[in-house]
């Protein structure tokens, strides 16, 4: 057994300048998770209009709401800021609050280099963010091919170079801690196999990150020298060669997409043993092929190029060892749904997001293999088909494992229950509402609808007018979450007791509800099988 | 087990490695390119004439030029859109460039041949693209090219081309 000590309580500011000072120097884990979520939370919200912008001038051909260029900004500013602003900083959020609660732990390892991580990222946000009122922002899609973002980029181009190098100056020293953290601040008793899979999937992340953060710092750095200081990275004029860029970038980027899955699949696998009220099947299993998809994910990047003239042999490599990771990622849906096999149910609003998880990015899965297939990648290379791919995975994948997330945990952080009728109703009409959006895209792709452009011909119409009106009940209904959170954060719910779900294991459980400011103070002890 | 601080300089050092990495990647990529041929770019060192030929079968090749936007204001052409010939024949193409600035300015031809596989079989006895060369105001002139495709040219390859983009060729770093 561990005890959890109610320790001090929340600090009361009394004064806005106490206040600030709180927020600002506080090296709590529980506070720089909740700064982590509430700004991720912000730029949902900014991202998500950029969105409803595209949809509004895609609603019908010839619409001249959106200068060109103003729609290439938006569809480059809505990429980056969902990737590296929304799903990112919203997992190290979820990471802050429940790695050391999970493993006993009274904070992270390394509290202070914790703060600086988190305080990085609002200047990131504000450079980015300043580039829009710097006609034209970055204008090239949220992949900054060279030489579209080099040669031919607006001088805003250096403020989103530095904006990433920050953003990536804090993925990195909160990847070092959270490693640092796992490996250091177990309850005794805990094996590293014994850790929650939430912790197996953020501790094997963290090693991604470390090792594709520095790699896209450095590919931004020779876009920066390439612009202005005369080097020839990139430049086929002195040398250099814009396909090494393609390289470069996806060599981060593919590894980039499991960075923004791998925690999600740890959300759905304390999820649905709790909501099944059995154990999670095969755990071990399930750790091994977070472990595998990890190490695949380093060997695929072509599969991003394969129109760009790569040898064959290089096509039928990239080719295979894309649809290789259909198995691990195959074993753990299997795994999954074994889990809900003959459990004992219920369909409260997290558990019904895990399943919408589970069933809508399988679907994305799919499609991803089709995408893999070299001839029929062809085909579907830049059109609306890649658009539902990654919609498919991103939003089923990740966005909805941070809403399972916070739905399961935020009774734990507060207190209080979310009012589950309107956590039932966002979870419906944003499931029904995606799939409006973005299943239409499936066919305008397979039609030969590029993507990119603000306009289209006349036979794309209705699909377009389809996927607008999905995206705009999409966007309103993300607004039933936001109230469920305020809902809350104010404690306007009934009291949550200290379990919270019947069906939950686990050291954070242990803890009461709300959780104390300082939780585990004295050191704990686990006993195996505490865990799901 | 280890300390944090000790963990968290080691992963430090590992990303900072990671940084350097992307930079081994720039020379890494352009050996592997030049030692297997798969990007396209030709050889720049001349090689000698081809002796024979082998009449056995026909190659195409097509010839683009194409001019990089900061030289927009120069001409650069040539009259031999496609040709057909043996592997091992010795051919030759013209190409003429004109300088319509008020400047003297210093050019770069950049070669590219697709398939990217079929680079490693274009052998250039003499080329304007060994060089940088350097027109005056309003200068104009024929650059030739003097090349065979050599006779190991695997056969399912029948049609190539050949493109040349000039590039002003400033003073780079």
């Amino acid at each position: 057994m561990s005890h959890a000590t109610a320790g001090h309580g929340y600090p009361h500011a009394k004064t806005l300048g106490d206040w600030i000072k709180r927020w600002v120097f506080t090296t709590n884990h529980k506070d720089i998770g909740t700064l982590y979520l509430l700004t991720s939370l912000l730029m949902f919200f900014v991202a998500g209009a950029m969105a409803m912008l595209i949809r509004m001038q895609l609603i019908h051909p010839g619409n001249r709401l959106l200068d060109p260029d103003f729609y290439n900004q938006m569809v480059t500013m809505h990429g980056l800021i969902m990737v590296f602003g929304v799903i990112m900083p919203a997992f190290v959020g979820l990471a802050n609050w429940q790695l050391p609660l999970m493993i006993g732990a009274p904070d992270m390892a390394l509290p202070r280099l914790n703060n600086w991580s988190f305080w990085l990222l609002p200047f990131a946000f504000i450079i980015l963010g300043s580039t829009l009122f710097m006609n034209p922002a970055p204008n090239f899609g949220w992949t900054f091919y060279a030489p579209l973002s080099t040669t031919y980029g607006p001088p805003s181009t250096d403020y989103m170079i530095f904006a990433i190098h920050i953003m990536g100056l804090s993925s990195i020293l909160g990847s070092i801690n959270i490693i640092a953290t796992l490996l250091n601040m177990r309850a005794g008793g805990m094996k590293l196999m014994d850790m929650p899979i939430f912790c197996w999937g953020w501790f094997i992340t963290a090693f991604l990150l470390l090792g594709i953060m520095p790699v896209l710092a450095g590919t931004v750095t020779m876009m920066l020298t390439d612009r202005h200081f005369g080097t020839s990275f990139f430049n086929a004029a002195g040398g250099g060669d814009p396909l090494l860029f393609q390289h470069l970038f996806w060599f981060f980027g593919h590894p980039e997409v499991y960075v923004l899955i791998l925690p999600a699949f740890g959300v759905i696998s304390e999820i649905v043993p709790t909501f099944s009220r059995k154990r999670l099947f095969g755990r071990s299993i399930m750790i091994y092929a977070i472990g595998i998809i990890a190490f695949l994910s380093y060997i695929v990047w072509v599969h991003h190029m394969f129109t760009t003239g790569v040898p064959l042999a290089a096509e039928l490599f990239f080719m295979y060892s894309t649809m290789l990771i259909a198995v691990p990622t195959g074993v753990k849906v299997f795994n999954w749904v074994t889990t809900m096999f003959r459990g004992s149910l219920t369909f409260e609003t997290p558990m019904l997001f895990a399943i919408g998880f589970l069933f809508f990015f399988t679907i994305g899965g799919f499609s991803g293999l089709m995408l893999a297939i070299v001839p029929a990648d062809f085909q579907y290379q830049d059109t609306y088909f890649v658009v539902a791919h990654f919609h498919y995975v991103l939003i089923p994948g990740s966005v909805f494992a941070l809403m399972a997330g916070v739905y399961f945990w935020i009774p734990k952080w507060t207190g209080y229950m979310y009012n589950e009728k309107i956590g039932q109703w966002h979870f419906w009409l944003t499931v029904i509402s995606f799939n409006i959006t973005f299943f239409p895209m499936h066919f305008l792709g397979l039609a030969g609808m590029p993507r990119r452009i603000p306009d289209y011909a006349l036979q794309f119409t209705d699909f377009n007018v389809i996927a607008s009106i999905g995206a705009f009940i999409f966007g309103l209904a993300q607004l039933l979450f936001l109230y469920n959170v305020i809902y809350c954060i104010r404690g306007q719910g009934r009291k949550a007791t200290d379990r919270v779900w019947e069906g939950a294991r686990g050291l954070e459980w242990l803890t009461p509800s709300p959780v104390p400011y300082h939780t585990f103070t004295h050191s704990s002890e686990f006993e195996k099988g505490e865990s799901h | 087990m280890k300390k944090p601080k000790s963990i968290a300089i080691i992963l430090g050092l590992v990303a900072i490695g990671m940084f350097g990495f992307a930079y081994l990647m720039v020379p890494f990529y352009n050996v592997m390119c030049k030692k297997l041929g798969i990007n396209g770019k030709p050889s720049l060192t001349p090689i000698a004439q081809s002796n024979e030929e082998d009449s056995s079968r026909m190659l195409t090749m097509q010839f683009v030029t194409s001019i990089n936007a900061n030289l927009s204001s120069f001409e650069f052409s040539t009259k031999t859109i496609s040709r057909q010939f043996h592997p091992g024949d010795n051919e030759t193409v013209l190409y003429f460039v004109k300088n319509n600035t008020d400047k003297e300015m210093t050019i770069q031809a950049i070669p590219s041949v697709t398939p990217g596989l079929a680079a490693q079989y274009v052998k250039k006895t003499a080329c304007f693209c060994f060089t940088q060369q350097t027109l005056g105001p309003h200068e104009s002139r024929i650059m030739p090219l003097l090349f065979h495709i050599d006779q190991s040219i695997p056969a399912d390859i029948n049609t190539l081309t050949l493109s040349y983009t000039l590039f002003a060729a400033k003073n780079r770093i």
